[in-house]
């Protein structure tokens, strides 16, 4: 179980909660100001060059678990599932809010694919109700334990059953591995363009997407001919929230469930067996450090805690 | 096939290494001592000089790899791959270990994949596994609630990203001697699909939050965009560069390439201060790696005093003026 939510495939316990509205304004941020900025900032900034175009967009998402509230049984290390939401990877959102900005703009289909067990179908559900057209989910025994090789190629395998496509789009990690591999990984074995953090698409023709791409030093711009696949930072768009009118097609869209026999993929290269990774230890690291905390209610307290904080920046010689 | 030796994978802009190049040094030397093997960096870049490469001998690799062209000047990760990919083809080496950059994060998952290699991200701790001589990987998950130690005990190569600022830089032993290999570029290994052809380099304030020394936060605690100006003061006082929490970036007080936290930047500096900040876990997750860390909150119950070495319950209002002109003075005096 936990080698497989390390790794970053599938979680091997089903939740069963599905995040409440407030959760997801949580993590959709708090500012409806801002949305409708970046709504126009990102419509604006695409520019459409050449003719009359559609654009066929993979999604692959991840069901995760709430991590603000992850609780820890001290005692075996894993995690502790009662309670605990599961919600679709919050930096998925992005990539999904950017793909249906640019079928809203240019048309065509959005797909999103998950693996993860068969709950996981309810993420989809949620993107398809947010916007997607429809999706698939990747579930079955044979995929448990994967890490993130066996992922990538069982996702790549499941996309290129999807049909044609031009574009996938990610978001840069999920929450919970945090590895941030499934996404090239998945370009590696289809061997389409890639770049990674990126924060904005430029714009897009029959054979290239332009994209910014957010690196330590600034902001790249890169020119890719697609078909190509983008992992996304959360600076690309905002999420919107599913409408009434999107939960109800949700609802009534079929969401087909493909195991690696429907896939025709080689179950050997599948599960533990294809993953190269495993799990020997879990360790709880400690959280708290236990310093100095000195109160400050007025004004001669917090001269004497800045004091004091003087000096212990001079002991750590930062001053 | 059999293989042997551990390699870094250098990081190189411009015709000069990045520090990172010799963090990782520190820790492929240790692996190379324990495994009784040799330690080999591997450089991809364009218009890069002996002189240069040399540091890296003289901080412990026993052999350079050098692949120079200009196809190699900025990376890409289809040119990047196919080159990275030929050397294991040719030389099998039993451990990579390359940095948790934009680059090395992206180069080493598409290389993993066509080696069938295992790949463990964001490594905080290597070492060896006694008696099998397997690479162990400890790396947190799950927000860093959890650390993991991970192995691939089938698969060669074992591959790791390490976050950047995570070890010291290896130190320089002028007398160290070393064997640079330069080798040439196969043009078919040039891949056009990607094409970079535009840079805009971060201006005015420094941003490249992952390497610098000290980083000075703000939070919510802040009220508005105008008193990011008290932690910038503070930054620039300590030296150091400007991070902000999630909230603070979403109000647009503050860019995006600013955010600490899960769904921004994992920071490990040397000293990290945190203003007006509660610590959700998903901000924890990104900073509490630190060496040092203070924070100045009004909450006494905020998460952030569980991570902090010295905290302030107050008004940060009240303490940072007080600060900075303490700071003014210190420096005043010197």
């Amino acid at each position: 179980m936990l080698c497989s939510i390390l790794s970053g495939a599938l979680p091997g316990e089903w939740i069963t909660v599905f995040p409440s509205e407030s959760e997801r304004q949580k993590h959709s941020g708090p500012r409806p100001d801002v949305l409708l900025c970046c709504a126009v900032v990102l419509t604006a900034s695409i520019t459409l060059k050449g003719g009359e175009r559609q654009l066929n967009i993979v999604i692959p998402i991840k069901q995760v678990p709430e991590t603000s509230n992850v609780k820890m049984d001290e005692k075996t290390g894993t995690m502790v599932r009662e309670g605990v939401e599961s919600i679709i990877n919050p930096l998925d959102l992005y990539a999904i809010e950017a793909g249906i900005q640019l079928k809203d703009r240019f048309g065509g289909t959005v797909t999103v694919i998950s693996m993860g067990p068969p709950n996981a179908e309810k993420a989809i559900r949620e993107a398809i109700a947010m916007g997607c057209d429809g999706g698939v989910l990747v579930s079955g025994r044979e995929f448990a334990g994967s890490d993130t090789w066996a992922t990538a190629y069982a996702l790549s395998e499941s996309i290129k059953k999807i049909g044609a496509f031009d574009l996938i789009l990610c978001g840069e990690r999920a929450t919970d591995g945090d590895t941030g591999q499934v996404g090239p990984g998945i370009a590696s074995f289809l061997d389409v363009s890639l770049a990674t953090y990126v924060s904005r698409i430029v714009e897009t023709d029959e054979k290239e997407i332009v994209v910014e791409r957010l690196i330590e030093d600034g902001y790249e711009t890169l020119a890719m001919r697609l078909p190509a696949l983008v992992t996304v930072v959360k600076e690309i768009s905002y999420p919107r929230l599913p409408t009434l009118r999107g939960k109800q097609k949700a609802r009534k869209t079929a969401v087909p469930v493909w195991a690696a026999a429907e896939i025709g993929i080689d179950a050997a290269k599948l599960g533990l067996n294809g993953s190269p990774t495993r799990v020997v230890k879990i360790e709880m690291p400690k959280v708290t450090r236990g310093g100095k905390i000195v109160p400050a209610p007025d004004e001669e307290s917090a001269v004497r805690a800045v004091d004091g904080l003087v000096d212990f920046l001079k002991s750590k010689d930062f001053i | 096939m059999t293989y042997a030796g551990v390699w870094t994978i250098a990081e190189a802009r411009d015709g000069a290494l990045r520090q990172v190049s010799f963090e990782l040094l520190t820790r492929g030397r240790k692996l190379a001592d324990k495994r009784n093997t040799t330690l080999s960096s591997v450089v991809l870049a364009s218009g890069i000089s002996d002189e240069t490469v040399r540091e890296l001998i003289k901080r412990g690799a026993d052999r350079v790899y050098v692949v120079d062209d200009p196809a190699l000047a900025h990376f890409t990760a289809e040119t990047f791959s196919n080159v990275l990919v030929k050397l294991i083809d040719t030389y099998a080496p039993e451990i990579i270990i390359a940095a948790a950059t934009t680059s090395g994060r992206t180069l080493m998952p598409h290389v993993s994949m066509r080696t069938h290699a295992g790949l463990t991200a964001d490594c905080t701790d290597l070492d060896i596994e006694e008696g099998t001589g397997n690479l162990l990987q400890t790396r947190p998950a799950i927000g860093g609630n959890i650390l993991a130690t991970i192995k691939t005990p089938e698969f060669r190569p074992q591959m790791s990203t390490v976050r950047p600022r995570s070890t010291k830089p290896a130190p320089v032993d002028a007398s160290r001697t070393g064997e640079i290999v330069r080798l040439p570029f196969d043009p078919a290994l040039r891949d056009g699909r990607v094409r970079r052809i535009g840079f805009k380099a971060n201006e005015g304030e420094e941003v490249d939050i992952q390497s610098a020394d000290v980083v000075v936060s703000g939070g919510k605690g802040l009220k508005k965009a105008e008193n990011f100006a008290l932690i910038r003061e503070l930054a620039e006082k300590l030296g150091g560069s400007i991070g902000a929490s999630r909230d603070a970036v979403d109000r647009a007080w503050i860019g995006y390439p600013h955010q600490v936290g899960l769904s921004g930047k994992t920071v490990t500096p040397k000293l990290y201060v945190a203003a007006g900040i509660s610590g959700a876990i998903q901000h924890l997750a990104g900073m509490k790696t630190a060496e040092t860390i203070v924070a100045i909150n009004s909450d006494p119950d905020a998460q952030i005093f569980r991570v902090a070495d010295y905290g302030i319950v107050g008004d940060l209002f009240e303490v940072l003026p007080l600060l900075n002109e303490r700071l003014s003075r210190e420096v005043g005096s010197k």
